[in-house]
């Protein structure tokens, strides 16, 4: 489902003297359908680059990256744009919403885009958000004036809200209490029996047992420092 | 004429408007220069760039307001610039609609809110009064103008309600396409916040496909698919709006990116 060849990546500074910074070198990754891998490696190793690069969010300097049969290094800005409605999801550590926007609805957003019926999209979003105890009082309101943790657990209930094939999740477990980051593993663990293919950073170590069938080390894809 | 016969599904594999080699000169001074792009429906393309960049030219000649001096321009196939004056205007009444940054650009302010709306649904043939008023009220609850105030003036309205109405004015007609000029310019924050989460409602909605300028970044991050980003006249550097924003590769997308104010 994600295939990664030979990817690597260098940010450009050009307000800085141009000055080239190296970040990742061959890197491979390959994650079946069903399968979660997780990927380790210390802050700063490309944990999160590779994801985002994954996601078309970062462009590659060289390599290929495949999901479900499209390349994102050379897909047009549409292709991917479907690709992200349809096929590949994303839980960020940050929730990003247009201000004033109901829970409800930020969390039935994906649906709605797929063309879903507006109470069956509704009503899916009130499933998951019940299932990690966002208190209903708080469905009407939008999540930018929620703590961190719950605004966290808007972004997992909106990126569960589509059954994604493939998915990609950093950090979803990270400041949450036991009972929610037991919710959120159970998620993962029924999107893997469905067939997802996920992608995940846990820096929660028995998450990450819990979840990944496989541990991929970036620090193996960093360059080595010139500095 | 059907105004609403859409067909969205049978176009979502050729693009609404094509743009070929777009260059407007003032003189010796370049406009805009080489700009070619494809809109598909249901797109939002934001152009960003700072005030000179170019950008409202280009939506200009876009919309047909202005006449680029080379280049091509395909709505649905069929040449904009080439097409005769009237064949132009009925597209602009009808399948186009333009939002203008001030709201008195957009409006008649000397006409009822509902006549504001309705005046619009008349240029395309509509007559029957019960019809047009119904549709008037129907486009202020959406734009959530309430519906006691339609024969109030628009000078009578706050800013952000008088960008509102030109919305619904804009919009009665059911278009395919938007051209929106600094849609959020000048308003509040929190009214702006309003103003994004309806236009993205309406595009939804409506399959609309929308060029939106603008030279903020939050805007075109929440509303724009796709970015294009201007300098000197020149599209320096295009794709999605995220990858764009996130990993900008030019060196005056870095510059324009890294001097926002973080909230």
């Amino acid at each position: 489902m994600i295939e990664i060849r030979d990817l690597s990546k260098s940010f450009t500074l050009h307000n800085q003297g141009g000055a080239v910074i190296p970040v990742m070198t061959g890197a491979q990754l390959s994650v079946a359908r069903g399968e979660c891998v997780a990927l380790t490696g210390m802050s700063g190793a490309g944990k999160s680059t590779l994801m985002r690069m994954i996601y078309g969010n970062y462009l590659a300097a060289s390599g290929s990256i495949r999901v479900a049969g499209t390349q994102i290094t050379s897909a047009r800005p549409r292709d991917i744009i479907r690709l992200r409605r349809e096929t590949l999801g994303y839980v960020s550590q940050f929730l990003r919403v247009v201000p004033r926007v109901p829970t409800l609805r930020v969390v039935a957003e994906p649906l709605l885009a797929l063309g879903q019926p507006e109470d069956e999209a509704l009503a899916r979003a009130a499933v998951l958000l019940t299932q990690l105890n966002i208190p209903e009082r708080l469905w009407s309101i939008s999540p930018t004036t929620f703590s961190g943790g719950e605004q966290q657990r808007v972004n997992i209930a909106r990126g569960f809200a589509h059954d994604y094939p493939a998915l990609l999740l950093d950090e979803p477990t990270a400041s949450l209490d036991g009972a929610n980051r037991d919710v959120v593993l159970r998620l993962i663990e029924t999107a893997k029996a469905r067939g997802a293919a996920i992608v995940g950073i846990f820096h929660d170590e028995a998450a990450r047992n819990r979840v990944c069938d496989r541990e991929v080390d970036v620090t193996g894809f960093t360059p080595a420092r010139v500095a | 004429m059907t105004l609403f016969d859409r067909t969205l599904s049978q176009d979502a594999e050729t693009p609404l408007l094509e743009v070929d080699g777009l260059t407007k000169r003032y003189g010796a001074r370049i406009g805009c220069a080489d700009i070619s792009f494809d809109l598909w429906p249901g797109e939002v393309l934001g152009i960003v760039g700072e005030s000179g960049s170019g950008k409202s030219t280009l939506l200009s000649c876009l919309a047909g307001h202005l006449e680029p001096g080379e280049g091509r321009v395909l709505y649905r196939g069929r040449d904009t610039v080439a097409m005769p004056e009237p064949a132009r205007r009925l597209l602009s009444r009808t399948e186009w609609a333009f939002v203008h940054q001030n709201p008195r650009d957009g409006l008649r302010m000397g006409v009822s809110a509902g006549g504001n709306v309705g005046e619009r649904l008349m240029a395309v043939g509509a007559r029957n009064y019960g019809t047009i008023r119904a549709a008037a009220t129907d486009w202020l609850g959406r734009v959530e103008i309430a519906a006691e105030r339609i024969d109030d003036k628009p000078r009578q309205f706050s800013g952000g309600m008088q960008q509102r109405l030109q919305i619904a004015r804009n919009l009665v007609t059911g278009p395919r396409l938007i051209f929106m000029d600094e849609p959020t310019g000048g308003l509040d924050v929190s009214v702006q916040a309003r103003l994004l989460d309806l236009l993205r409602g309406l595009v939804r909605e409506m399959g609309l496909s929308a060029i939106i300028v603008t030279h903020d970044l939050a805007v075109v991050r929440l509303l724009a698919d796709r970015l294009m980003v201007m300098k000197s006249g020149h599209v320096v550097e295009s794709g999605l709006t995220d990858q764009v924003l996130d990993d900008p590769q030019h060196a005056y997308t870095q510059l324009l990116v890294s001097s926002v104010l973080q909230v």
